[in-house]
């Protein structure tokens, strides 16, 4: 399937079409009233469990602009060539015909925090008893000097999956024989702390076969990243001489990027490249800003044992948005915060039983056919933070048996989460 | 309980006291066994396996050389994908590694391909892996232990498995393997865990957290999971088709 800029146009004629209908429905119900905002991770998953264990008890909307969610989670595996991105779009029609959720295709675009509602893009004002927000990233402005959403055509980020990553495929393989890919990689915190390494080693994995003599550089601001060991190793084995990374000790600041010229300017030295992956300093999503919910870093600071807001005990904020403490900003920590946050907020509007609150993550990266690697942990909730209490992580060295099994695995376990999320 | 039953929960107490106390000398499975007694209850194991000089693969792998052999590596022989996931994870034969195959081997190894019952006596078994150490290159990794004690002397914790699950908060904990393991049994490239009769579900959740199964995903989840925990999760997934 392609995203041509018709079926997106299509989509958003389709959205404006639908917002009022089903939040009509939602005001006139005595039930408790769950609004969440946003369809990823955390959003459908929190949804669907309030819906499925309420049993009809909990009256739950969901407030999701587009009608396909593209999966930033094996995103990279279709860069390489192992997905196709259709297999990474999931649509919200079991979670409302089955689950009995009313989907509104819509923006949220503001909380009035006295009042308890949300309003939306299309003029509605949806009624909560609680609120929970999921909704993703949203990027720096300013954190890489010349660079901007406008230009993010010349320069793709692709760290929102969809028509961005489709847009960086396209350029990578439009790349000139022995051309330079260059990223910009991310400061801390950001989603998915191994996701640009993976990502190289995809773009590496697909350079390899159809331009080998083209490289690629990282520009880092990092002094040293997720599973690098692995990564590094694993770039070494497999594509030899093709990957740099370039940290900012070593070359000095990215002063600029130039998207025009297709150039960046790091440590006064100007670099030209042929296809700039540009991943800014992230953020809450945006309405998490706007329900004035963040701190001065904008992130959503959250009570660990609920992910209930810690300015307001009626919000609940999940995924890449909480700062929660010691979890990676993954898909996986979502859906496990989703479930934590569902039993209590069940627990708080119906009066069912609360369980102690148990978090655990593993995110797996592909760095070349059949080599998958994992790093996984498992949290608990404390008074001031989510702890870690134990992990684990693939180790260099490790035969090729396990790193395919690794792979299947991460397989399988994508198959699992899309099921625990859509239904 | 059944008779199955009851023969693994013996390998499951018996697997806790190897795992908690290391220090309190070789136990159970670690006892040597008489070899000659050994070659007679290999009997049953020969409608499947060689072993000894010009072994080949038949039904199951040859057993020369099995100790310190890293689980599924007998080139050749096509092993179930199980005990491959098993080897590449880590699992190797030892004394106690093969005490807990032979004596179910589906609570060991996922899925494993060896269709065999399990033998359900230490005693018997201990003869049997004194018998194939015989034809392991590096027999030094039995240890030797008094030949007094006996495998039988470990008494079954009946307790474990006698613990009646409360399936809502099984339901509740579910949440977090629903990330993986799918509720419809379907099996994408991690196992199918529903269905499964309780007593095998909480042997091979004990299995992990005791660290016999190697997978250090799995050992994570048990390992921080408490018995009562674990027999709603068992009593959850067993109402699941
Ligand atoms: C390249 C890449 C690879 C990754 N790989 C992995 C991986 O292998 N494993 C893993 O676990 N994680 C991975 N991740 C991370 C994972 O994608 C995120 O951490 C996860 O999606 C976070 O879930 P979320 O619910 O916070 O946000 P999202 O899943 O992004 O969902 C947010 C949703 O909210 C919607 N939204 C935003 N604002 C509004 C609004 N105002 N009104 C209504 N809706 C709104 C958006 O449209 C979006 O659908 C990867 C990320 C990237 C970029
Ligand atoms: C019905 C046939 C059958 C019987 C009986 C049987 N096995 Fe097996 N065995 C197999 C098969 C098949 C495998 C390979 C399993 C797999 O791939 O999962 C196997 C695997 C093994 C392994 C693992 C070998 C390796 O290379 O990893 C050992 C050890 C073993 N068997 C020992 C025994 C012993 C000892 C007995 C008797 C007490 C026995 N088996 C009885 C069929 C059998
Ligand atoms: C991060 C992914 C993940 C999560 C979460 C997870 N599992 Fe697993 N599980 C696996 C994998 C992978 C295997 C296969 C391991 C092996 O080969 O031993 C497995 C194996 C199992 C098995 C043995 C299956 C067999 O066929 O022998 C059981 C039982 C099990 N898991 C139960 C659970 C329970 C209960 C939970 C939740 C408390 C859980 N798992 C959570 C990945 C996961």
């Amino acid at each position: 399937m392609s995203l041509s800029r018709r079926s997106i146009l299509k989509g958003a004629a389709a959205t404006a079409a639908l917002t009022t209908a089903p939040m009509i429905m939602g005001a006139s119900h005595g039930k408790p009233k769950v609004v969440v905002v946003g369809g990823g991770a955390g959003g459908a998953t929190v949804a669907r469990y309030l819906a499925k264990d309420s049993k009809g008890a909990l009256d739950v909307t969901l407030i999701e602009p587009t009608r396909t969610y593209f999966s930033c989670f094996f995103s990279n595996l279709y860069l390489g060539g192992f997905r196709s991105l259709e297999s990474l779009g999931h649509t919200y029609g079991t979670l409302a015909s089955e689950y009995g959720i009313n989907v509104v295709h819509d923006w949220a675009v503001g909380v009035d925090r006295d009042k308890k509602t949300v309003s939306l893009a299309g003029g509605a004002a949806l009624p909560y008893d609680r609120l929970v927000l999921s909704p993703g990233i949203d990027f720096v402005d300013g954190s890489v000097p010349g660079w901007d959403v406008t230009k993010q055509n010349h320069m793709p980020h692709a760290y929102k999956a969809g028509s961005q990553t489709e847009l960086l495929k396209a350029q990578v393989e439009a790349m000139r024989p022995g051309g330079v890919f260059a990223m910009v990689a991310p400061p801390n915190p950001y989603r998915c702390p191994p996701g640009p390494y993976e990502r190289v080693s995809m773009v590496a994995h697909m350079l390899k076969e159809k331009n080998p003599k083209a490289k690629i550089l990282i520009f880092d601001p990092k002094k040293k990243f997720s599973k690098q060991g692995l990564f590094q190793a694993g770039w070494e084995n497999s594509y030899p001489g093709m990957v740099d990374w370039l940290d900012a000790e070593f070359t000095g600041a990215l002063e600029e990027v130039r998207p025009e010229s297709m150039e960046l300017v790091v440590g006064g030295e100007v670099t030209k490249a042929d296809v700039v992956n540009v991943i800014p300093a992230m953020k809450a999503g945006r309405i998490a800003e706007q329900a004035a919910i963040t701190n001065d870093k904008g992130w959503a600071p959250v009570v660990p044992a609920t992910l209930q807001s810690r300015e307001d005990e009626n919000i609940h904020v999940l995924g890449d948005s909480a700062h929660q403490g010691d979890m990676p900003k993954s898909g996986f920590s979502a859906n496990s915060q989703a479930k934590v946050a569902a039993n209590a907020i069940r627990g708080a509007l119906t009066g069912s039983k609360v369980f102690p609150a148990k978090f655990s993550n593993t995110c797996w990266s592909l760095i070349g056919t059949n080599n998958g690697v994992k790093v996984g942990a498992a949290y608990e909730a404390t008074a001031e933070k989510i702890a870690k209490t134990s992990g684990f992580i693939s180790q260099n060295g490790e035969d090729a048996a396990l790193r395919k099994q690794t792979y299947e695995e991460s397989i399988g376990w994508y198959a699992g989460i899309s099921k625990d999320m859509f239904g | 309980m059944s008779v199955w039953t009851a023969r693994i929960v013996k390998a499951v107490s018996l697997a806790m006291v190897l795992a908690v106390s290391p220090a309190s000398g070789p136990v159970g499975a670690s006892e040597i066994g008489d070899a000659k007694t050994g070659a007679r209850l290999f009997q049953v194991c020969k409608a499947c396996h060689r072993v000894g000089k010009d072994a080949r693969n038949s039904v199951g792998p040859h057993l020369n050389g099995v100790f310190g052999r890293v689980a599924g590596s007998v080139e050749a022989f096509r092993y179930s994908e199980g005990l491959i996931r098993a080897g590449a994870d880590g699992l190797i034969w030892t004394a106690d590694s093969l005490d807990a195959y032979l004596e179910n081997p589906k609570s060991l190894v996922s899925r494993t391909r060896m269709n065999f019952i399990g033998m359900p006596s230490a005693e018997d078994r201990s003869h049997v892996i004194a018998y194939l150490r015989a034809f392991s290159d590096k027999p030094s990794d039995i240890p030797e232990a008094e030949p007094t004690s006996t495998a039988t002397d470990h008494a079954v914790d009946p307790a474990i498995l006698a613990i009646v699950g409360d399936p809502d908060y099984g339901e509740y904990l579910s949440g977090e393997c629903l990330t993986c393991h799918q509720k419809s049994g379907s099996d994408s490239g991690i196992p199918a865990i529903t269905g499964w009769p309780r007593e095998d579900f909480v042997v091979a959740m004990h299995a992990y957290k005791t660290e016999i199964r190697p997978h250090p995903v799995m050992r994570m989840i048990a390992g921080r999971l408490s018995d009562e925990e674990i027999a709603g999760l068992a009593a959850y997934f067993e109402s699941l088709e």
